[in-house]
């Protein structure tokens, strides 16, 4: 975790900037796949976001389903009970938020908390580790915390966006999704004088409820990624300080270990919400 | 092109600091009334408290979209690569 890290003496930006870019692939101008020269390139691919979070998926994936497969109704184990309390804790959650009927919105919950989760823990992992020793194989650039990705955080949104709309357009029709956007929050005039008022109300409604809608993805993934991003770059900073940053490691890691398990739930929460909304009938 | 540079440590700066000020004050807020709340009825203090931790995260993303903007102007300067872009032509 020293300044220089066996490579001559970097600057403290050049260490930031070097911990801070992920290792992209990208086709160049010239048709061929290059890597770590995408700048600026919007086709580029952060191989390094996209193997950890595979990585995590797969070890959550098969570890519940270990689990799973070996559940005995008699004394449990100790796996077992560790994804019981998690399992039955999603469980009490989504029975509280979502009053509707759906088999996929529990699974989601389950997927969305312990992933996110899975994904946050990566970056209690001291910063220089896992770069180094990439180093050490010819890999110049790695970030190990998928989340802190906007690409990662952004793609669960959108997804969740997709099933928000999904399951909007299931429960009410498309009729019923045009007219929760237009009919809300102003109820429009339909006889006499006030129809010639009409189409501005319904614009105006339009308005409000497009920026809305389009506010709850955007905001799932900023929130999730600006505390993953804000506190691994306060680690890079405190692994700048020299001797002194462990004391300041430890008291950091312990407060953002708070913070990783509050926006996994977060998300979870708001994940829940959203499908609840969409499929609540008045 | 300094000016550029200075401006934008100064905008830095306003983006962190008044997005802590206003999560400051509304996580003061919101801290009171759940003492409050848990004083007046000590058997609701566990969902008392949960329901604080989620208002506590939605309050922190508005300022952590904040302080994530306003790191990107402090490490990746956008208006540094226009201006150059615009100076190239000038030079070149």
């Amino acid at each position: 975790m020293a300044a220089d890290g066996g490579q001559g003496a970097l600057t403290s930006s050049q260490y930031i900037a070097h911990h801070l870019q992920n290792l992209q692939v990208c086709k160049a101008e010239t048709g061929e796949w290059v890597w770590n020269q995408c700048a600026g390139n919007p086709m580029a691919l952060n191989v390094d976001s996209m193997f950890f979070s595979l990585l995590l998926g797969v070890v959550f994936i098969w570890s519940f389903g270990k689990a799973a497969r070996k559940a005995t109704s008699g004394v449990p184990g100790k796996l077992q009970a560790f994804v019981e309390i998690i399992v039955g804790f999603v469980d009490s959650i989504v029975k509280e938020c979502f009053q509707g009927k759906s088999k996929l919105v529990a699974p989601l919950a389950l997927t969305v908390f312990v992933w996110v989760f899975l994904m946050n823990l990566m970056d209690l992992i001291p910063v220089d580790w896992l770069p180094m020793a990439a180093a050490r194989v010819g890999i110049p650039y790695l970030k190990v915390v998928p989340t802190t990705d906007v690409n990662v955080t952004f793609g669960m949104s959108l997804s969740v966006f997709a099933l928000i709309i999904f399951y909007t357009v299931k429960t009410k029709g498309v009729g019923g999704f045009v007219r929760e956007m237009t009919m809300q929050p102003i109820a429009p005039p339909t006889r006499g004088i006030g129809l010639i008022g009409a189409p501005f109300i319904i614009a105006f409604n339009l308005i409000l409820e497009t920026v809305a809608l389009l506010a709850k993805p955007l905001s799932l993934s900023m929130r999730l990624f600006g505390n993953m991003f804000a506190g691994e770059l306060i680690f890079i900073l405190i692994a700048l300080v020299g001797v002194w940053q462990l004391p300041l490691h430890f008291a950091w890691a312990i407060f953002h270990l708070l913070i990783v398990t509050l926006q996994a739930f977060i998300f979870m929460m708001l994940t829940i919400a959203y499908i609840s909304l969409a499929v609540e009938e008045h | 092109m300094e000016m550029v540079i200075a401006y934008t440590a100064l905008a830095v700066a306003f983006m962190i600091g008044m997005g802590a000020l206003g999560v400051g004050i509304g996580m003061g807020l919101l801290g009171g009334r759940f003492l409050e709340g848990a004083a007046r009825q000590p058997e609701l203090a566990p969902m008392l408290q949960t329901k604080m931790f989620i208002v506590v995260a939605l309050l922190d993303a508005v300022a952590m979209i904040g302080v994530g903007i306003a790191l990107l102007f402090a490490f990746a300067n956008p208006f540094v690569d226009q201006l150059k872009n615009a100076m190239a032509p000038v030079a070149g």
